[in-house]
C-alpha cells in the first residue's frame, strides 16, 4: 500500500523487542508529540563504564514512532552514553531506512529527541533544545 | 449529468489526481472545504480589474472595492438572516470572531468571580479565549457534560444555569461527534436564566440553514473558508445594542470617527470593530461563496449530507475492529471520527493517502473531548455537498487494506 510501511516496520511495531519498563532505571526520561498526542518513556541501565546495558521504552503512538524507538533501542545496547549524545536525524533515518515528510519525521525523531534528553540527564520538565540534525 | 456531478466539475480541485491515476477523495472538509470557481474567479477578477484600499479614496477604483467589500457583506448578513448587515463584522475566523468577544464583551463586562459556562465538546478556540480571560481577570468557568454517546447532558445544563452565569458559550454542531446542538432551546433556557448566549458556528453555516434571529443567539461566529470560501476571513453576528456597548478589540485606522493626540472616538458599526487595511479579496470571495451556497440551496445541501453520513456511519460500524464516536440515530453533521483497533490514527490516515484518500487524524482542537472518552486521537472523515457515495465506498476498502497490512 505504502513504501512508508515496509515489513520491517509493521514487524517492529507488532512485535517489538524492548517495550517495557525498567524498575528501577538508572536514567529515565518521558516526553510527547503535541501534534498527535503520542507519548513515550525511555528507561536505560548504565554500566560503571557508562555504558547501556539494558533500554526500554513505553508510551502510545503510531507504527512510525514506536518501530523507529524499537530499532533505536536495539541499536544502542553496549554503546557509551557519549556516543548516544552525537546521534542524529540521520541515524534514525538510516535505522528505519525510509523516506519521511515533514510531519511524520516529527513521529520518528520522538524517540531521539527522548534518548538524548535522557542521555545529556536532562530532569523531566526542563525545556532545552537539541540538535537534532 | 446528475446534480453531484455538475456541482463536482465546478471544483478544479477535485479532478486533481494525488498520483498518476489516483484521483483526491477528499474526506477532511470539516477542516477547510474546497472552493469552487465562481470563488476562485470573482477574488482573481478583484485583483485583475478592481483593486484598491477601501473606504479611503474618491477614485474609480476605491469606489469599486468598497462597493464590492460592502456588498459581500450584505449577502452574508441576508444568508444568516441578521436584522442588518451592520451587525456583520469581519474578522480572520471563527476564532478570532470569538476572541474579540471575550475581549471586547467580556473584558468589559465581567467581573472577578462571573460565571461563563462552556462545553466539553468545544473546539480549542471557544475554550483558549475564555482560558486566558479568566488567568487575567479572574471569571469562573463551568462546562455542560458531554454524554457517552456524545449530547450534550440537557439536565446537567438546566442545573448549571441555576448559577447564574453571564454567557454561555457553546458549538452549533461538533466537529469531532457530528452532534447538532439544540440552540435555539439551549438560548432561550439561558437567556431565562439571564445569560447572553455565543454560538461557535464554523461546522453549521456552511451545512444548512442559519437564522441567527429565530435563534435568538446573541453572538454567532463563523469562518469563510469552512464555507467554500478563502481563508483569512469570517465573520461575527452581534445584536447591535450589544456590539454597540462594547470595547474596541484593536486600535488603527478604519475603526475611528476621529483622532487626536490624547485619544480618539470609535467610529459606527461594523467598522468599529475592523482596524487597519481589511482582507478585501477575501470578502468578496466570501461573499461569491455565498452567491453559490445559495444558489444550490443549503436544504439541498444538508439533506445530501445526512444521507451521505448515514451511508458512511452504516457501512463503517459494520467493519470489525472500527469503534465510531458520537451519537447513533440522532440527525448528525457531515463528521465520523473513528477508531480502528490496534492501529494508531495517524497510520490511518497516512496510508489511506496512499490511496488519495484524505482524512484526518489526532485530536482535531478537542483535546479535552478525547481526554474524555480516553484515546489520545482519532482518525475523522468529514463530507460536504460534492461528497459522492462512490468515495465512501473507496474508503472502506482502504481502511479493508489498512486492517490486512497491520492485520
Ligand atoms: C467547531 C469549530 N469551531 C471553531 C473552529 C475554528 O475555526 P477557524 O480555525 O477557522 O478559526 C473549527 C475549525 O476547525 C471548528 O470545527
Amino acid at each position: 500500500m505504502d513504501d512508508m510501511y515496509r515489513e520491517a516496520i509493521i514487524e517492529h511495531y507488532k512485535n517489538p523487542g524492548y517495550h517495557g519498563v525498567l524498575e528501577p532505571a538508572d536514567i529515565s526520561f518521558e516526553d510527547n508529540n503535541p501534534l498527535c498526542g503520542d507519548h513515550l518513556r525511555i528507561d536505560l541501565r548504565i554500566d560503571a563504564g557508562g555504558c547501556i546495558t539494558e533500554a526500554a521504552f513505553s508510551g502510545h503512538g503510531c507504527a512510525i514512532s514506536q518501530a523507529s524507538a524499537d530499532m533505536l533501542l536495539g541499536s544502542i545496547i553496549g554503546k557509551p552514553l557519549d556516543e548516544v549524545k552525537k546521534m542524529n536525524k540521520q541515524d534514525i533515518l538510516d535505522l528505519i531506512g525510509i523516506e519521511l515528510g515533514p510531519v511524520r519525521l516529527k513521529c520518528a525523531l520522538l524517540s531521539l529527541k527522548v534518548l538524548k534528553s535522557a542521555a545529556y540527564g536532562i530532569h523531566q520538565g526542563e525545556s532545552v533544545e537539541l540538535d537534532l540534525d | 449529468m446528475n446534480e453531484i456531478t455538475r456541482i463536482r466539475s465546478d471544483f478544479p480541485i477535485l479532478q486533481r489526481e494525488i498520483k498518476p491515476g489516483v484521483p483526491l477523495i477528499y474526506l477532511d472538509s470539516a477542516a477547510t472545504s474546497q472552493k469552487p470557481s465562481l470563488v476562485l474567479d470573482s477574488m482573481s477578477e478583484y485583483y485583475a480589474r478592481h483593486n484598491a484600499n477601501i473606504h479611503r479614496g474618491v477614485h474609480t477604483l476605491a469606489e469599486e472595492a468598497t462597493e464590492l467589500y460592502e456588498a459581500a457583506r450584505g449577502k452574508i448578513s441576508k444568508f444568516i438572516h441578521a436584522r442588518s448587515h451592520t451587525e456583520v463584522i469581519y474578522t480572520r475566523n471563527t476564532t478570532e470572531a470569538i476572541n474579540l468577544v471575550a475581549y471586547s464583551w467580556g473584558r468589559k463586562f465581567l467581573k472577578p468571580g462571573d460565571i461563563v459556562l462552556l462545553t466539553e465538546m468545544e473546539h480549542h478556540s471557544n475554550l483558549v479565549p475564555w482560558h486566558i480571560l479568566r488567568d487575567s481577570i479572574g471569571i469562573e468557568l463551568k462546562f455542560i457534560p458531554v454524554t457517552a454517546d456524545g449530547l450534550l447532558d440537557m439536565a446537567e445544563y438546566e442545573k448549571l444555569l441555576q448559577l447564574e452565569p453571564k454567557l454561555v458559550s457553546f458549538t452549533h454542531a461538533s466537529n469531532v461527534l457530528g452532534t447538532i446542538n439544540p440552540v435555539q432551546e439551549m438560548a432561550r433556557s439561558a437567556h431565562r436564566a439571564g445569560a447572553l448566549v455565543l454560538v461557535d458556528g464554523a461546522q453549521s453555516v456552511p451545512h444548512f440553514s442559519v437564522d441567527v434571529q429565530q435563534l435568538d443567539v446573541d453572538f454567532y461566529a463563523f469562518s469563510a473558508h469552512k464555507m467554500l470560501g478563502p481563508t483569512g476571513i469570517g465573520a461575527l453576528y452581534g445584536k447591535r445594542e450589544l456590539l454597540e456597548k462594547m470595547q474596541p478589540f484593536m486600535g488603527g485606522g478604519d475603526m475611528i470617527r476621529e483622532v487626536r493626540l490624547e485619544g480618539f472616538t470609535a467610529n459606527e458599526l461594523p467598522y468599529k470593530f475592523e482596524a487597519g487595511t481589511p482582507a478585501i479579496a477575501e470578502a468578496v470571495g466570501f461573499g461569491s461563496a455565498v452567491d453559490y451556497l445559495t444558489q444550490i440551496g443549503m436544504d439541498a445541501i444538508h439533506q445530501h449530507e445526512l444521507e451521505i453520513t448515514k451511508y458512511a456511519y452504516s457501512l463503517l460500524m459494520n467493519l470489525p475492529g472500527v469503534t465510531l464516536f458520537g451519537h447513533e440515530k440522532q440527525k448528525r453533521g457531515g463528521v465520523i471520527a473513528f477508531e480502528v483497533a490496534g492501529i494508531h490514527p495517524h497510520d490511518v490516515a497516512q496510508l489511506l493517502d496512499s490511496d488519495g484518500i484524505a482524512v484526518r487524524a489526532g485530536h482535531h482542537c478537542a483535546m479535552p473531548l478525547h481526554q474524555k472518552f480516553g484515546i489520545p486521537a482519532t482518525t475523522r472523515a468529514s463530507f460536504y455537498m460534492y461528497t459522492e457515495k462512490s468515495e465512501i465506498d473507496k474508503l472502506i476498502l482502504g481502511l479493508k487494506k489498512v486492517q490486512k497490512l497491520f492485520g
